[in-house]
């Protein structure tokens, strides 16, 4: 037995286990989703599809439609990005191309902090502040509406769609830049015609992850939406309450039967939200992937 | 034992949701000690020498009560570690249907006993006594700068069903309505829906889809008490002070009464009920100590969980020792 055979085995030892660990990752997704798809599966089965894709959401009368569900997260979601995308891509253009390194220094660990609020806090903040605020300013009849629920998202979002953006901007080449002001153009051009669409498709994959983490987003959402399952059809539909698919999970798995058609109907709905995420996140994985290929994220 | 099938009302009541997570873990919570206590009574005996016995009581039924009852079974126990009191839901008329096969002490019940339960009971030898143990009431309240001061059940009914949309429309100032309800899953919600949206008749109304649903008591009166256009309804022990009640009446004529421990209690507010616990036969023992008990001292619980504690207090008679 030589020290030389002790290391091998060490080696084999900690090699196993970081396998063992990266594969678990995998693992563990894989069960949940298993998970999800035996306890959400029996609602397809036990009710009829035009109740389950219905419009009335009572599940205490067993109507079961999650459409108003679908389409209050998406309305949120997507209201949330078009407001945190600008702001984002803004904020990471200033940190990135223009700002001084102290006021650099000052801001990447604020954008992290801002990262680590907890959403109830800002629900909290968004229910007694924002809420009140939308309903005066606005002439809505609640402040507990869509709109206001973005807004909290898009908060929620920054961060994410900040760190993701400046690092694509980061991994343009310099050489881009230069040749941007060797031709002539201000500061602003560089900026807005080379290198930001350079950076395109980094900026595509921050909004994707924004938007994932804006839809499976619960707690702030169940404070400050309203949580009214009406259909957000009309034109001021961002101004009126909308209920998400991840607050009628929270609001109502807590005291529903286990086993119960309700039961399963709230696992199905996990089942869209998890798809939804999945599909969300691929494609901003795939984007990542498709640049790396070519040299950098950009 | 084949008496069961013969009692008319063996289904649960439609009455409330089953909170059965909470329910189970807190049932379970409920008979650990009982399981312990009997573990440890043979250790105990053998030691002591005494023919002391681990009392149980059986207590089921409402899912309404279930919450109020676990907490009176948790106050008095520990000031009374012979007793043990186990206490399940399933609905009053699982409740009932278990008393009157001898499997519980103890039914409770959110409605009388019917008619045909009671003779079911007679030709079962049984003859249930009844007891109102609290009053259940609820409350609808607005925005303090809100003018309405008074309402009809009918005015209630076609807000929330989304017939009225507008203050202006039952007298007040020129603004639209912001329906608030509890969760669905709140015996709140299913107890507001049969009395005041459906006015206790069989309909299939429902609230309107534009009722905001709060997950909690907190999140109704935070939209009442910062919007003039809210209109919101909780139990009784949970509305707040910053909250306007509005006084209800059964028809446009009749006397408008705002919710009180009064009124409540004299039946003449129009959304409250009574709370009811069945004993088979006269309690005695450990029965009528408990039941002495919930009506005295336990009274005090009853505001905590949002119901009406009873007005007066009526012994059953001299506690026995």
């Amino acid at each position: 037995m030589s020290k030389l055979a002790t290391i091998r085995w060490r080696e084999f030892a900690i090699e196993s286990l970081v396998r063992v660990a990266g594969v678990s990752t995998i693992a563990f997704v894989a069960l949940i989703f298993l998970f999800l798809l035996r306890e959400g599966a029996p609602a397809f089965f036990r009710i009829p599809l035009d109740n389950l894709f219905g419009v009335r959401w009572y599940p205490t009368f067993d109507l079961y439609g999650a459409l108003p569900l679908i389409l209050g997260s998406a309305l949120v979601t997507i209201t949330a990005i078009l407001i945190a995308l600008p702001l984002g891509v803004a904020t990471a253009v200033f940190v990135r191309e223009a700002a001084p390194p102290w006021a650099r220094e000052i801001l990447k660990p604020m954008i992290e902090v801002l990262a680590g609020i907890p959403s109830v806090v800002l629900g909290f903040f968004g229910m007694t502040l924002v809420a009140p605020f939308i309903r005066s300013a606005l002439g809505a009849p609640t402040g507990l509406t869509a709109f206001t629920g973005a807004l909290i998202l898009a908060y929620m979002a920054l961060p994410t769609i900040i760190s993701v953006a400046e690092d694509a901007l980061d991994a343009v080449p310099k050489s881009y830049r230069d040749a941007g002001l060797a031709m002539g153009a201000t500061q602003w051009q560089t900026i807005w015609r080379v290198v930001v669409p350079a950076a395109r498709s980094g900026i595509l994959t921050a909004v994707m992850l924004g938007m994932g983490r804006a839809i499976g987003e619960t707690m702030a959402v169940m404070m400050v939406t309203g949580n009214a399952a009406r259909m957000p059809l009309s034109l001021d539909s961002l101004f009126r309450p909308v209920r998400t698919m991840t607050a009628t999970i929270a609001a109502e798995m807590g005291e529903v039967a286990r086993g119960s058609t309700h039961y399963h109907v709230l696992f199905a709905i996990g089942i869209v939200l998890f798809v939804i995420t999945f599909a969300i996140n691929l494609s901003a994985a795939s984007a990542i992937f498709q640049k790396r290929r070519r040299g950098g994220l950009r | 034992m084949t008496r069961t099938g013969s009692i008319p009302c063996a289904q649960p009541e439609p009455d409330r949701r089953l909170p059965t997570g909470r329910l189970l873990l807190a049932a379970w919570l409920c008979l650990m000690p009982a399981l312990l206590a009997g573990c440890a009574l043979p250790a105990d005996s053998a030691s002591a020498g005494a023919p002391s016995i681990a009392l149980t009581i059986q207590n089921k039924g409402s899912d309404t009560l279930v919450n109020l009852a676990l907490a009176w079974a948790e106050a008095y126990m520990p000031a009374h570690p012979e007793i043990s009191i186990s206490v399940t839901g399933g609905g009053t008329g699982t409740g009932i249907a278990a008393l009157l096969n001898g499997t519980v002490d103890i039914a409770n019940a959110s409605r009388q006993i019917k008619a045909e339960e009671y003779t079911a009971a007679q030709a079962a030898g049984i003859f249930p006594v009844e007891f109102t143990v609290a009053r259940d009431a609820i409350a609808v309240v607005v925005n303090r700068a809100n003018p309405i001061t008074q309402l009809t059940l009918q005015q209630i009914s076609d807000i929330y069903t989304g017939k009225i949309t507008n203050w202006r429309q039952v007298g007040g100032l020129d603004r639209p309505i912001v329906l608030l309800s509890r969760e669905s899953n709140s015996g709140t919600y299913v107890y507001f829906l049969e009395q005041v949206i459906r006015l206790g008749k069989k309909s299939d109304l429902l609230f309107s889809p534009d009722t905001l649903l709060m997950p909690s008591s907190e999140g109704i009166s935070a939209e009442v008490r910062q919007n003039p256009n809210a209109i919101g309804y909780d139990g009784l022990g949970y509305v707040t002070a910053d909250q306007k009640m509005i006084a209800l009446a059964r028809d446009p004529h009749g006397p408008y009464v705002l919710p009180a421990i009064a009124t409540v209690n004299d039946g003449s507010y129009p959304v409250s009920r009574p709370l009811y616990m069945y004993i088979a036969g006269e309690p005695a023992g450990t029965i009528r100590a408990y039941l002495d008990w919930v009506l005295g001292d336990g009274q005090e619980l009853v505001s905590k969980l949002g119901f009406v504690p009873l007005e007066t207090y009526r012994p059953l008679g001299s506690r026995r020792p």
